[in-house]
C-alpha cells in the first residue's frame, strides 16, 4: 500500500492549526486543574494558620467520612436528576410543537428562547417571589383555586425546598434544550414520514422509529451540556435557598464555596474540587463516548 | 382485481393554484400508466393524491373497487418510490426494506423471504447490513426500489425514480425496471418528465399540461397521433416542427412551397401543421411535396445529422430534419422530402388535431 500523503498532510495541517486554541486551553484550563490537585495534598486553613503543610491523602480520607459532603452530593444528584429528566420532556414537547407549521411560529420560537437568555440571578429573585409565603402569587393562585388552604413558605420548608429551584431551574432551560431539539427535528426529511406513513405507521410509530433515533444526537447534546451546567449549579441556589432551609438544597458548588470563602479551609476545598471534577469529566466522557456511537447509528457519519 | 381509479380529481392549494383539475382515468391491473408533463403541471400531486399524502379537493381515488379517498396512506396497501428515496437513515438495508412488513405484522419468516427474493432480483444480497450513507446513488434507488417490490402492494407509484441517476445509470436501470414490473400484475403509476422513459416502460402515458390531461393513450398511439399541439410538441425528440400556416384554399403556404391540406383541415384562416425531424427526407422517387432551402445548423446526433433550413420564400421559417449521416447534401438549396402521411394537421384556435 501506498502512503495516503493527502491525509497525512491534512493531518499536519490540523495539528498546526489547533495549536494556539491547544495552548491557550492548557493555561486556563489545565494549569488551574492541576494546581488544585497539588493544593489538594496540602492542609491549609486556620489551624495551619493558612500554611499550607504536606498532608498526602488526608483531606480525601477527611472528605469520606463528612455527612455535609455526601449530603450535598446527594442534593446535586437528585436536583440534577431531576431537571434534566423534566427538561428533556418539556423541552421535546416544546420542539415538536414549534416544529409544527402555524402562524406567528418566528414569534413564539423568539419568545421562548427568552427564559434562556436572562440572567440566571434576575430569574432566581423572581421566583423567590413568586414562592414567598406570604407575598408570593403561586400560593395566591393556588388559594383561589382552593388547593390549598393556608400559604405554604414553599423555599423555607425542607420537603418543598428542593422543587422549587428545580421548578425554577427547569423553567429557565427549557428553551435551551428545546431549541437544541428543534434543530434536529428540522433536519429530518419530511419524506421519511411520508415514507413511514406510506409503509403503514401511526405518528407514535413514526415518532419512535423516526424522530426519536434520528434526534438522538442532539438529544444526547442537550443532556450533556444540561448535566455540566445542572451538577455545577450555583447562582440560582445561591440567590433562591442559599443551601437552605437546613441544607435541603446544599449542592457541591455551595458546600465547596462555603468551605472556601467561608471556613477559609483551602486544602480541603481543593480536594472536593478534584472529586467533583473527576465525577463530571467522567460522565462526560462516558456521555460523549456513547453519543459518538449514536451518531453513528443514526447515520450521521461514517 | 386492484384497478385503480381516479374520478374527476381536483387539487386546488387555493383559489388560484389548481395544479390538478378534473382527471378522469384508470389503470388496470398489469397496466403500467406514466404521467408525463413539463415541470409543474402537477404530476407528483397527482400521485400523492393516489397516495392519501395530499388532501383532495374534489373527486375520488379508488382502488379495486374500494373509494380509498377518506383513508390514510396506510390503510391504502400501496407503495411509493420517492424521487429522494427517502430512506431511512439510520437503518440498514435490510431494515429499510423490513419496515413497512413489521408495520403489518408480518412473521419474521416471511419478512426473510420477501427480502431475499427481491434482493436477490435487484442484486442487493451483499448490501443488506449497509446503511444508506454508504451506498451509491443507483444503489439507494434499488433499495427504495426494493422497500416497494417487497410491500407486494395493490398499486405501485414512483415519482420520477430515476432522475438522480447519471444518463448511462439511467438507461440500465429504466430496463431493468421494465423486467421488474413486467413480471408482476398490480398497476403502476410512474411519474416522469424524461419522455423516453415513458415511451419505453409504459403500457399506457398520460401528457398533462397546467393540470389538465392533454392525452391518455398507448405511447405509440401519443407518438403516432398527438392528440393536440401541445402533445405533439412535448412528445419526441427533437421536438417537432410546428408551424401556423397561411390558407389559402385547399392548400397552405411554406414560403414559396404549396402544400396539400387534407379534407379534414380545410378550414379557417390558416392551420398548424407539424412534422417529425425525424420524417422529413432527402427527396425520392414520386415525392411530390418538396421544399428548398439553406442550412444554417448542423448538430450531430451520432447515427444521423439534425439538420436546420431556412426555408426559401420566407425569412423566419425553419424546418429541422434528421439525415442520415452518411447522405450527402448541400449547404445551399438542399431539398427536402414532406411525406403527406407523415404530417400532422393543428387547429388554430383551439389546438387539437384535425386529420383522424
Ligand atoms: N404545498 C403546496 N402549496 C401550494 N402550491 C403547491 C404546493 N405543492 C405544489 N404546489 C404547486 O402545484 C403545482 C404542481 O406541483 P407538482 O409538484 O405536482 O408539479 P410536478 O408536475 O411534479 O413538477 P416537477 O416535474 O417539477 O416535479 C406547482 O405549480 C406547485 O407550485
Ligand atoms: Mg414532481
Amino acid at each position: 500500500m501506498t502512503q495516503d500523503y493527502i491525509r497525512q498532510r491534512e493531518r499536519r495541517t490540523g495539528w498546526l492549526l489547533i495549536l494556539p486554541a491547544l495552548l491557550v486551553l492548557l493555561l486556563v484550563y489545565a494549569y488551574p486543574i492541576l494546581r488544585a490537585f497539588w493544593l489538594s495534598v496540602f492542609t491549609e486553613n486556620l489551624s495551619t494558620n493558612l500554611e499550607p503543610v504536606f498532608s498526602g491523602f488526608e483531606n480525601y480520607g477527611r472528605m469520606a467520612q463528612d455527612g455535609r459532603f455526601w449530603a450535598s452530593l446527594g442534593n446535586t444528584a437528585i436536583f440534577t436528576a431531576a431537571s434534566l429528566v423534566l427538561e428533556l420532556i418539556l423541552g421535546l414537547g416544546v420542539a415538536l410543537t414549534l416544529d409544527q407549521a402555524f402562524r406567528g411560529r418566528g414569534w413564539v420560537r423568539t419568545i421562548a428562547i427568552l427564559p434562556w437568555a436572562l440572567p440566571t440571578a434576575l430569574i432566581a429573585l423572581a421566583w423567590r417571589w413568586i414562592f414567598n409565603g406570604e407575598f408570593g402569587v403561586w400560593n395566591d393562585i393556588l388559594m383561589r383555586l382552593q388547593i390549598i388552604g393556608n400559604p405554604i413558605n414553599w423555599l423555607g420548608d425542607p420537603n418543598w425546598a428542593m422543587l422549587g429551584v428545580i421548578a425554577a431551574d427547569v423553567w429557565k432551560t427549557t428553551s435551551f434544550v428545546a431549541i437544541l431539539l428543534l434543530a434536529g427535528l428540522q433536519s429530518i426529511p419530511q419524506d421519511l414520514y411520508e415514507a413511514h406513513a406510506i409503509d403503514g405507521a401511526t405518528p407514535l410509530q413514526s415518532f419512535r422509529k423516526i424522530t426519536l433515533p434520528l434526534i438522538m444526537p442532539q438529544i444526547l447534546i442537550a443532556m450533556l451540556f444540561r448535566f455540566a451546567q445542572a451538577f455545577g449549579i450555583f447562582d440560582l441556589i445561591q440567590v433562591m435557598t442559599g443551601g437552605g432551609p437546613g441544607g435541603a438544597t446544599e449542592m457541591v458548588s455551595l458546600y465547596i464555596y462555603a468551605t472556601v470563602m467561608r471556613y477559609l479551609d483551602f486544602g480541603y476545598g481543593a480536594a472536593l474540587v478534584v472529586v467533583t471534577f473527576v465525577i463530571l469529566i467522567a460522565v462526560v466522557a462516558i456521555a460523549a463516548l456513547y453519543l459518538s456511537k449514536v451518531r453513528h447509528a443514526a447515520g450521521v457519519e461514517e | 382485481m386492484a384497478k385503480l381509479e381516479l374520478q374527476n380529481l381536483t387539487k386546488a392549494y387555493s383559489k388560484t393554484v389548481v395544479p390538478v383539475k378534473d382527471l378522469s382515468l384508470t389503470v388496470d391491473d398489469n397496466e403500467f400508466l406514466t404521467l408525463v408533463g413539463p415541470s409543474g403541471c402537477g404530476k407528483s400531486t397527482i400521485l400523492r393524491m393516489i397516495a392519501g399524502l395530499e388532501q383532495v379537493t374534489q373527486g375520488t381515488v379508488s382502488i379495486g373497487g374500494r373509494d380509498v379517498t377518506p383513508l390514510a396512506p396506510g390503510d391504502r396497501n400501496i407503495a411509493m418510490v420517492f424521487q429522494s428515496y427517502a430512506l431511512y437513515p439510520h437503518m440498514t438495508v435490510y431494515d429499510n426494506m423490513a419496515s413497512g412488513l413489521k408495520l403489518r405484522k408480518l412473521g419474521v419468516g416471511d419478512i426473510q423471504k420477501r427480502i431475499q427474493s427481491a434482493s436477490q432480483v435487484l442484486g442487493l444480497d451483499p448490501l443488506l447490513d449497509r446503511r444508506p450513507s454508504q451506498l451509491s446513488g443507483g444503489q439507494r434507488q434499488r433499495v427504495a426500489l426494493g422497500r416497494a417490490l417487497v410491500r407486494e402492494p395493490d398499486v405501485f407509484l414512483l415519482d420520477e425514480p430515476l432522475s438522480n441517476l447519471d444518463a448511462l445509470l439511467r438507461e440500465q436501470v429504466r430496463a431493468d425496471l421494465k423486467q421488474i414490473f413486467e413480471r408482476q400484475e398490480s398497476p403502476v403509476v410512474y411519474v416522469t418528465h424524461d419522455q423516453t422513459e415513458a415511451m419505453t416502460l409504459s403500457t399506457k402515458v398520460a401528457v398533462l399540461s397546467e393540470g389538465y390531461l392533454q392525452q391518455l393513450d398507448a405511447p405509440n398511439e401519443i407518438y403516432r397521433r398527438p392528440a393536440n399541439r401541445f402533445v405533439a410538441g412535448f412528445i419526441g425528440s427533437p421536438q417537432m416542427n410546428l408551424m401556423t400556416l397561411e390558407r389559402v384554399e385547399n392548400s397552405v403556404l411554406l414560403g414559396e412551397f404549396k402544400i396539400e391540406l387534407p379534407d379534414a383541415a380545410r378550414k379557417g384562416s390558416s392551420v398548424i401543421l407539424g412534422i417529425r425531424p425525424e420524417h422529413v427526407r432527402l427527396p425520392q422517387e414520386g415525392d411530390c411535396q418538396i421544399v428548398r432551402g439553406d442550412v444554417f445548423l448542423v448538430e450531430n446526433l451520432g447515427m444521423s445529422d439534425l439538420v436546420s433550413v431556412r426555408l426559401h420564400g420566407s425569412d423566419d421559417r425553419v424546418l429541422r430534419a434528421m439525415l442520415p449521416a452518411d447522405a450527402t447534401w448541400s449547404r445551399e438549396n438542399i431539398e427536402l422530402a414532406l411525406p403527406p402521411q407523415s404530417i400532422h394537421w393543428f387547429d388554430v384556435e383551439t389546438e387539437a388535431r384535425l386529420t383522424s
